[in-house]
């Protein structure tokens, strides 16, 4: 890979392949896949279920080990880091939303969000008040004590939000943050996603096959039987490969 | 994370007073039974452990505890009392009699004949009465178990008479006696006239007590008195540990208790373990959540523990409590006098309960240990 596609990209997958089980048993899941996810964008990942798009979203954010190619993600070869490094990484440098939300139900809404601050070893006052405090940014002050069980869907979704991007994180990952929620609030959460999360140094990339928020997208990636067959930016579709472009080059 | 923990435990309520009452009721077994068993034990001594005033019992070399004993000669006392280092040396008649009360109730009770001159063996603690009333004609000392069954209802009193072995004998003291093991009442008076509350034997001088000389060691005398008499002579401690060995060999009883105790450690281990494994299953996610989002096994391991214990903790204080409510409660109950909570056993239990909740959150925290957090992707 070279250095400035390093420095300009966030995510650079270069042949990344993906099998699980073993020898007869085995299932290649991601067949050797290409892709770039720069800063300042959000990056929809689309395709059909079985695809490969959650294995690929593992991958890039270290849940997942690569079987083979090349994975560079924030500047760091993600095939290079150890277990423990992996974690560090992902501590400090990835946000997550989930689809179904995954929020700790003993928890309140601000302390949900300050998770990933006690996980770094902040004082419980201190990180409980930075999640209150930008939950507030996302419209949720009022809520901020209540239980996960006394939120709706957008509610939970938006504290989910708040706890991946509490620590600046400078790649987030969501896996179909919208398809536990109705159109309206799914509209809601992409807008609010796009505004909070979007900013020239951090990359978003998110899972989806709900249509209704392409439009949100700064680039999408199609992916058919683990492989990006065709990769749109906002307001024009580049049907081709990555490394036609030179990316790879 | 400490914090997160804490809530991930109590917030599922259910399952957290679940969790403490598998704790709490398996500490209450085990410290009871235990201490009920050693109280019971204990029982089996108490004739040995009430006789304060001599360090060494001597006795038939047979003799195996201290309920079952082969009578020593005159001679034999004669002869211990020659035996360098001696202090001095008093026989002491330990057997079984019947007593009849006024109203012609009757029991077995477990008589202490004492020697005539200095009341060796005597009861220290004394409700009503002094020793000196020993010292009148047909006069004995009866423990309040005595007084109560023969006596019902009545205010501790000095005079009262029994029958016993057809002769009218009078109440000339009441003594609080350690309990022994059949629960039996305790009744103490001069050897001469022990004697004749038992049916004839040809020899009836159950044991002989030895008092060393100031300087001389008790382990000294002993291995003295037994070169010099062929009798076997041990320690009261000694004696006490043999008697309850006995027990311990040739009844069922540490059977009985030893498997309500391991019933109380496999239940308590068995639905901590399965409750435990049960809570952490069901937030698998969240600990997959916690995972990904970058939090290392090794904390999440430390919060699984953490959350065993202070369950733990919580379950054992109150299963003590309980246990200790019990012996509270009944502490005046003259059938149940002798049975205590010891602390080695409060000790015991804690160090029994952590290896519950430890075995229990072992295989919750393998579980999470080999969890891949890209489960959390799978909806």
């Amino acid at each position: 890979m070279s250095e400035s596609v390093s420095r300009q990209t966030a995510v650079v997958c270069q042949s990344v392949t993906k099998s699980f089980g073993q020898e007869d048993n085995q299932v290649l899941v991601l067949r050797g896949v290409d892709l770039e996810v720069s800063f300042g964008e959000m990056s929809l990942l689309v395709g059909p279920s079985g695809c490969g798009k959650t294995t690929l979203l593992s991958v890039i954010a270290g849940l997942l080990n690569t079987t083979g190619g090349e994975l560079e993600v924030l500047g760091q070869d993600m095939t290079r880091l150890s277990g423990s490094a992996s974690v560090r990484f992902r501590r400090k440098n990835l946000g997550f939303v989930f689809q179904q939300y995954n929020l700790l139900p003993a928890l309140t809404a601000a302390e949900n969000a300050a998770v990933p601050l006690l996980a770094a070893g902040v004082k419980r006052k201190q990180a409980v008040d930075r999640g209150r405090a930008l939950l507030d940014r996302l419209g949720m002050a009022e809520r901020a004590d209540a239980l996960p069980n006394q939120l709706s869907g957008g509610q939970q979704q938006r504290v989910a939000m708040a706890r991946a991007l509490i620590h600046e994180p400078r790649l987030l990952v969501c896996d179909e943050p919208t398809s536990a929620l109705d159109a309206e609030t799914g509209h809601a959460v992409m807008e609010l996603l796009r505004d909070v999360a979007v900013r020239e140094d951090r990359a978003v990339i998110v899972v989806t096959h709900d249509s209704r928020v392409f439009d949100f997208a700064d680039r999408i990636a199609y992916m058919n039987d683990g492989q990006i067959v065709k990769t749109e930016s906002r307001h024009k579709t580049e049907s081709l490969s990555l490394t036609s472009i030179g990316v790879f080059a | 994370m400490n914090f997160v923990a804490w809530q991930m435990l109590t917030g599922d309520r259910a399952k957290y007073l679940g969790l403490i009452f598998a704790i709490a009721f398996s500490t209450f077994l085990m410290s009871h039974q235990t201490s009920i068993f050693t109280g019971l034990m204990n029982r089996t001594r108490s004739q040995i452990a009430d006789v304060r005033d001599a360090p060494i019992w001597v006795m038939d070399p047979k003799t195996q505890y201290v309920d079952e004993v082969k009578a020593l000669t005159d001679q034999d006392l004669f002869r211990i009392r020659g035996v360098e280092g001696v202090e001095w040396a008093v026989p002491l008649y330990k057997g079984l009699s019947r007593a009849r009360g006024p109203d012609g109730k009757f029991r077995a009770v477990i008589l202490m004949g004492l020697d005539d001159a200095s009341l060796v063996g005597a009861p220290r603690d004394l409700a009503l009465g002094n020793l000196d009333g020993l010292r009148d004609p047909d006069s004995i000392i009866v423990d309040r178990v005595g007084y109560k069954f023969f006596f019902p209802g009545e205010p501790l009193e000095l005079g009262r008479t029994l029958e016993m072995n057809d002769r009218l004998v009078r109440v000339a003291g009441v003594a609080n006696s350690s309990a022994p093991f059949q629960n039996l009442p305790v009744f103490y008076t001069r050897y001469s006239q022990a004697i004749t509350y038992v049916g004839r034997e040809r020899n009836l001088m159950s044991f002989v007590l030895v008092k060393p000389r100031t300087g001389v060691s008790a382990a000294e005398v002993r291995t003295k008195v037994e070169a010099a008499t062929q009798l076997k002579a041990i320690t009261t401690d000694d004696f006490g540990w043999e008697t309850i060995w006995y027990y311990i060999r040739n009844t069922g009883i540490p059977v009985n208790f030893g498997l309500t105790v391991a019933i109380a450690l496999v239940v308590g281990t068995v639905v901590a373990g399965q409750t435990f494994y049960i809570f952490t299953i069901e937030n698998l996610k969240q600990f997959g959540a916690l995972k990904a989002i970058g939090v290392t096994n090794r904390r999440i391991m430390a919060m699984i523990l953490l959350q065993a214990m202070v369950v733990g903790v919580i379950g054992y204080c109150l299963g003590m409590a309980m246990t200790a409510t019990f012996f509270e409660v009944t502490k005046d109950n003259l059938d149940l006098r002798g049975f205590r909570l010891p602390w080695e056993i409060m000790a015991g239990t804690g160090v029994v309960v952590l290896v519950i909740v430890t075995l229990a959150s072992l295989i919750s925290i393998r579980r999470v240990l080999v969890l891949e957090p890209a489960v959390v992707f799978r909806g």
